[in-house]
This record gives C-alpha cells, sequence and structure tokens, in this order.
C-alpha cells in the first residue's frame, strides 16, 4: 500500500454524489480486542481443549532462520503430522503462529498484522535464542531483543537453531499447556493490550495500519 | 594486463595500480574523471559486467571510498575503480545508465551510509529500514550498542561461565 | 408416492451415516497417501478432530450477510443431492425422497452449491478469493458438458428419468450394470466423475501452490466447520448417484460402501499418479475431446437402443 492510498480523499460515488473519505477511520474497525472468557462448564472446555490441541494449525510463514527447521518436519523423517499438526496458508484458519528466530523491524509489523488477524484460541510458539534476549544479534540496530514485549509468548524453545527433534517436543510441551487450561494468550494480549502497542509502536515508527487489525 | 594499463595511463590520469592478483587490480581514480573512465571501460574495454558497488568509511581521514569492481569475461580479469568522497558531502554521479542493477546498489549506499546519487531512479525509497530516523547506521560514528540498549529492551543477566573469567574474579576480587 | 413424516427420520440416519462414511474415507485416504510415502502419517479420524476445533474457535468475523451465508448455501447443496438419491435400493427406510423426474433436480443441486459458495467467497473481498472463485466457476462449468451427456444417455437407454426405476432395471447380475451395457456413456461418466472430484488433474481451484487455498481463504472457524462437514458430505452423494446409475446400486450398506470406495479410490489413484492441469488446458480439453468422444457416445446409445 503507497503512502497515496492512506490520505484523506474526495471520492465520486456510483450516484454521482462526491463524499469525503478517511481511508484509516473509514475502511478499518477501529475497535479494541475482546476478552473471551473460556466456557463455564468445566468438562465440555477439557474436551474441548483436548481437541484444540490434538489438531493445530500452523501459519505456513518461516520468519527469519527458524523457517529452515520446520521445514523437515513435514517430510517422512520427522513426520509431525502423525501429531495432529497442519499447515495452513491464511493466518484466518490458523491457530499456532511459529516464530523462528530473530525479528527484524520490518518482520515484526508484518507479523503483527498476522497475528491479529487469527481468531480463536491462538498460541505463540517461538524458536531459538534470539527471541529470548536478541541471541547472535543482540546489538544490532534492527532485530529486537525480547519478543514478550511485543507478543504473548506460550513456549520457548532453545537453541540456535533447535533441531526438528526439539521442534517436535516443543511442540508436545505446547500441548499439555493447552490441556493443561492455561493457553490463553489471546486473553492476555487484550487485557494488556495498551502495553504491548505501546512497545510496538516505539520501534515500529510508520505505522500505517489501525490500532488492531480485525 | 600491464598492456591495459599502459594504455589507461595514457588516456585518463589514474594512480599506480595495487596488484591484487595476476589478473585482479586496483586503480584510484579521481572523482571528476572516474564516470567517464567507468563508461570507457564499459564500452571500449570490454568491462561489461559490474559486480559489486560498495562503499569504505575512512572515519579518522574524513573520506568516503566507493569501489566499483568490473569484470572483463572475455579476458578473465577484473578491475576495482575505486574513488575517494569527501565524508561531509557525500554525492557521486550516478551511473544507472550503464547498468540496470546499479540503482539497486545505490539505494542501498543512500540508505546505509547517506552517499547521495542524484538522478538515479527511486533513490529516496528506503530499503531495509523502514521509517529510520538517526544517522545511516554503516558510518562509524552510529553506536548500534548504545542505540540497542535503548530502544530494545535488553534482558538483563547476561552471565559468563568462561573459565579465565571466573579465575579472574578469584584471584583479583577488587578489580 | 405419500408422504410419512416418519420418512424424514430414517433420511436424517442416513445422513448421518453417509457423513460418517465420508469422514472416515477422507481421513484413510490421506493415510493410504502417507504410507505409499513411506511415513506414518496422519490419524484417520484426524477429520473429526478438525471438525471439533472448528466449531470450537471462540471468535469469528463476518463480511457481511452473503459471507455468512455462502457456507449455508454449500451445505444445503450437499445435502439437498444427497436426500433426493434413493440410496438402498428396495428398502423402504432409506430411498430418502425420490421421486419421478428426480434425476434434474440432482442436476441442478450439483450447481447450486457452488454457486452459493462463489457469491460468499466474493463478499469476502480478498482477492484471491475472486480468483479462486473465478477459476472454479468456469472449470465446473466444463466439467457439467460430460456429467449431462452421460446422464442423457442414461435417460434414454432406460427411457425414464427416476433413479429408483433405473437402479431397479441394472439388477440381476453384473451383465445388467450400465458399465457393461453402454461401456462409451460408462467412460464420458468416468471422466464427469473426475472433473467435479477437486482431486487432481482437476484441483487447480483448491491448489494451495497456485493460490492460498482458493476460495475458502477468508473462511474460519464456524464458516470452515460448514464448509467441511459439506465436504464430507458433497462427495459422498455424488458418487453414491455414480454407482446408482452406472454400477447397479445397492440391496443393502455393505455393498454400497463396497462400491461406493472402490469408486472413491479410482479418483484418489488418478489424482495421485497425475498432475494438475491449468484451467485454460482443461477447458480446452474437455470442450474438444470430452464433447466429441459424449456426442459419439449418445449417438451410439440411441442406435444401440431404439
Amino acid at each position: 500500500m503507497s503512502k497515496n492510498d492512506l490520505d484523506k480523499r474526495i471520492v465520486t460515488g456510483p450516484d454521482g454524489k462526491q463524499f469525503e473519505v478517511d481511508p484509516m477511520q473509514d475502511y478499518f474497525c477501529q475497535e479494541r480486542p475482546k476478552v473471551h472468557e473460556p466456557s463455564a462448564n468445566k468438562i465440555w472446555e477439557k474436551f474441548l481443549n483436548w481437541a484444540r490441541a490434538e489438531s493445530l494449525w500452523i501459519l505456513g510463514y518461516g520468519t527469519g532462520c527458524g523457517a529452515i527447521e520446520m521445514r523437515p518436519l513435514m517430510t517422512p523423517r520427522f513426520d509431525a503430522f502423525r501429531y495432529g499438526i497442519q499447515w495452513r496458508p491464511t493466518p484466518r484458519q490458523s491457530n499456532v503462529i511459529v516464530i523462528g528466530g530473530y525479528m527484524s523491524v520490518k518482520t515484526l509489523k508484518r507479523v503483527i498484522r498476522s497475528y491479529e488477524q487469527m481468531q480463536g484460541p491462538k498460541y505463540v510458539v517461538a524458536l531459538g535464542s534470539c527471541t529470548i534476549n536478541g541471541g547472535m544479534y543482540w546489538d544490532s540496530y534492527n532485530t529486537i531483543n525480547r519478543l514478550d514485549k511485543y507478543l504473548p509468548v506460550d513456549v520457548y524453545i532453545t537453541g540456535c537453531m533447535p533441531r526438528p527433534e526439539a521442534l517436535l517436543a516443543g511442540f508436545e510441551e505446547l500441548k499439555k499447556i493447552i490441556k493443561k487450561g492455561k493457553g490463553e494468550g489471546q486473553n492476555l494480549y487484550a487485557k494488556n493490550f495498551d502495553e504491548y502497542k505501546a512497545n510496538q509502536k516505539q520501534i515500529i515508527k510508520n505505522w500505517d495500519m489501525p490500532d488492531y487489525n480485525w | 594486463m600491464k598492456a591495459l594499463i599502459k594504455r589507461l595511463k595514457q588516456k585518463f590520469n589514474i594512480s599506480d595500480p595495487m596488484y591484487q592478483r595476476d589478473n585482479e587490480v586496483f586503480i584510484t581514480v579521481k572523482k571528476e574523471d572516474a564516470v567517464s573512465f567507468i563508461t570507457h571501460m564499459n564500452k571500449v574495454e570490454g568491462f561489461t559486467h559490474l559486480v559489486l558497488l560498495t562503499a569504505v568509511d575512512w572515519l579518522e581521514d574524513g573520506k568516503f571510498q566507493l569501489t566499483y569492481l568490473l569484470n572483463n569475461n572475455m579476458e578473465k580479469m577484473d578491475v576495482g575503480v575505486q574513488v575517494f568522497l569527501d565524508r561531509e558531502q557525500a554525492e557521486m554521479e550516478s551511473i544507472h545508465h550503464l547498468w540496470k542493477q546499479a540503482p539497486t546498489y545505490q539505494r542501498e549506499l543512500k540508505e546505509m551510509f547517506g552517499i547521495d546519487f542524484p538522478g538515479s531512479p527511486r533513490i529516496d525509497e528506503p530499503f531495509i529500514l523502514e521509517g529510520w530516523q538517526e544517522i545511516p547506521p554503516y558510518r562509524r560514528d552510529f553506536d548500534t550498542k548504545a542505540y540497542t540498549e535503548e530502544t530494545y529492551f535488553p534482558r538483563p543477566g547476561r552471565k559468563t561461565h568462561d573459565p579465565a573469567e571466573y579465575m579472574k574474579q578469584k584471584l583479583y576480587p577488587e578489580e | 408416492m405419500g408422504f410419512e413424516p416418519i420418512k424424514i427420520l430414517y433420511a436424517i440416519i442416513s445422513l448421518f451415516i453417509i457423513f460418517n462414511v465420508g469422514m472416515l474415507l477422507n481421513g484413510i485416504t490421506r493415510k493410504i497417501g502417507a504410507r505409499v510415502g513411506r511415513r506414518h502419517g496422519i490419524r484417520f479420524y484426524q477429520p473429526y478432530i478438525d471438525l471439533v476445533k472448528n466449531y470450537a474457535l471462540r471468535s469469528n468475523i463476518s463480511h457481511g450477510i452473503m459471507f455468512y451465508l455462502g457456507p449455508v448455501f454449500r451445505l444445503t447443496g450437499g445435502i439437498g443431492v444427497y436426500l433426493f438419491i434413493p440410496v438402498i435400493y428396495g428398502s423402504q427406510y432409506f430411498s430418502n425422497f425420490s421421486f419421478a423426474g428426480d434425476m434434474v433436480l440432482v442436476l441442478y443441486f450439483i450447481f447450486f452449491g457452488l454457486l452459493g459458495m462463489a457469491l460468499g467467497a466474493g463478499e469476502s473481498g480478498h482477492p484471491y478469493s475472486a480468483l479462486g472463485v473465478g477459476r472454479g466457476l468456469a472449470q465446473v462449468t466444463a466439467a457439467e458438458i460430460p456429467l449431462v451427456i452421460a446422464f442423457l444417455g442414461v435417460a434414454m437407454q432406460y427411457q425414464s428419468l427416476s433413479i429408483t426405476e433405473i437402479v431397479g432395471m441394472q439388477q440381476g447380475g453384473i451383465m445388467n450394470w450400465t458399465m457393461m451395457t453402454n461401456p462409451l456413456i460408462t467412460i464420458v461418466a468416468l471422466i464427469a466423475f473426475l472433473g467435479t472430484m477437486m482431486r487432481s488433474p482437476f484441483d487447480i481451484v483448491l491448489a494451495p501452490q497456485e493460490i492460498p487455498i482458493g476460495p475458502p481463504t477468508e473462511f474460519h472457524s464456524t464458516f470452515l466447520g460448514v464448509l467441511q462437514t459439506n465436504r464430507a458430505i458433497f462427495p459422498m452423494a455424488k458418487t453414491v448417484l455414480f454407482v446408482n446409475l452406472f454400477f447397479g446400486g445397492a440391496t443393502n450398506w455393505g455393498i454400497l460402501i463396497l462400491k461406493a470406495f472402490i469408486l472413491y479410490m479410482v479418483s484418489v489413484v488418478v489424482g495421485t499418479v497425475f498432475p494438475r492441469f491449468r484451467v485454460d488446458q482443461s477447458i480446452r480439453w474437455f470442450y474438444k475431446y470430452v464433447l466429441i468422444l459424449g456426442v459419439i457416445a449418445l449417438i451410439a446409445t440411441t442406435f444401440m437402443f431404439k
């Protein structure tokens, strides 16, 4: 989207009338994210958590060097499909986003956009030591140091890069967390929305998105 | 190679060549003659491939050094053309009419070093950094460690388990 | 034939059975594909878990009323096709709502679901959805040619438009099946079957390497759950229809499931072996070769069964 698309402009409607349009206000929804509480019935919620854990749909977006460790999971040698993990191409249909490795400021803007478009209970898995404390790129001017100041992370998988077996172990850990009922990253994000947004806007200086990308 | 250098010395005012290998040589040219020299190498001498265009920051001398690496595929020869620019007014003529990949190199140099190439297409678009407001980051007076500690929240508690550090701590505790 | 309300209960029971058969066939197909590729593969009951998870998502985004109705139309098309096919011949419980002339109604319902889905995907506003919808409609329109020719041929051969009568005339041994008495029409019908099953070589609409998923790009949580339910019912309904028209129908559930499985596996095997056609290639193929073959088959039918 070029800069000109987001300016206010005069548009002619189909019936010839002219009116002014402000794209940031009119074309995007301005509401804040909501907190979705788990359902009150404990046994039903346990069953639903079991179903959510056994069928994890990952967004097929390889950010950084972790992507090369995610690809062997689709091959016959490591075979993540027997754990119920499948890859989906769009953020609307996926539940897990895997942040692989270092995050530059440019990628962070796109990842935030994808994360906010995901629905339902959503989980973030962070690979590598660059997401924990900056890792190898701790003194670089373009990469972030701590991921959980910008997104709520559920599982960290350590390593530089972790091997595919380590990734599978990390997914097992994520399943245990979900089955216990602790996979509430979405609600954490909605409750502390202002703090996360302030952190994000501090480093992303050309913010041309709405506050929350529905 | 020696015949080529002799021919070039007759036409242009170039410095003594520095031989890196038998078929690779670096020549320093003044800023005013640089573009005509490169055009001559491209059209007449057969150096039709621009391998790269980079810059070096000589902070102590107050200069930028641009290096154009040209390659002659027929005779398998490499010539590096070095041009010195003033660090305060970093500007150079653009060579985008000779090669189609030159504008991308020039865009990167403008963003990372601050060297301007007036007339190059798309020179002002950001290359990698979006919304960058400090000085161009590849300059040597940009302290990236201080910038990181101030902008991105570093996690405290980076401990070291280096045995030399441990023994130093134990034997000389007051330092 | 009169209408008894108890038939609704039997129709719901047979719909439930076909839904389970469809889900299990989906899972078993993926398992076979995985085993052929020398890996353990996904669990065969995984489609159930995916369905429960999709219905259990806590939030969803709607783009308007047509976006909401798109999957509803698709599911209506799927169930509608199924409800008018007599599943078990000769059984008073499981012949659904078939009546004289139901073959034409079934043809209408096959196309109705895709139209509703196209409207819903268009409302979502995603450019990939629009691309996928354009391709899908073009391809299905081309694939309907052999379908209609096959149905016409069968109707001319048996002089009736009621599926129950057509099944009845095929009873009494394998030599009475349409496959044996009129092989040309069966070949045209099999090509039509491959064309509408959304597998290779005709799966450009949903191909994930071409455009991310195509029409269902914006559909998520409950909407996607409805679409997945339809994906279990609709192919099974078409398979049962083809079994009834061309392969002799069935007199009990066991034979029906066996024949449906074999026919479904034919499309899976073809899908594994052949690469994908582009849209213009497949339309050209349907309009050239299949049309000529279909016209020859129709002329042969009129001469064979005067």
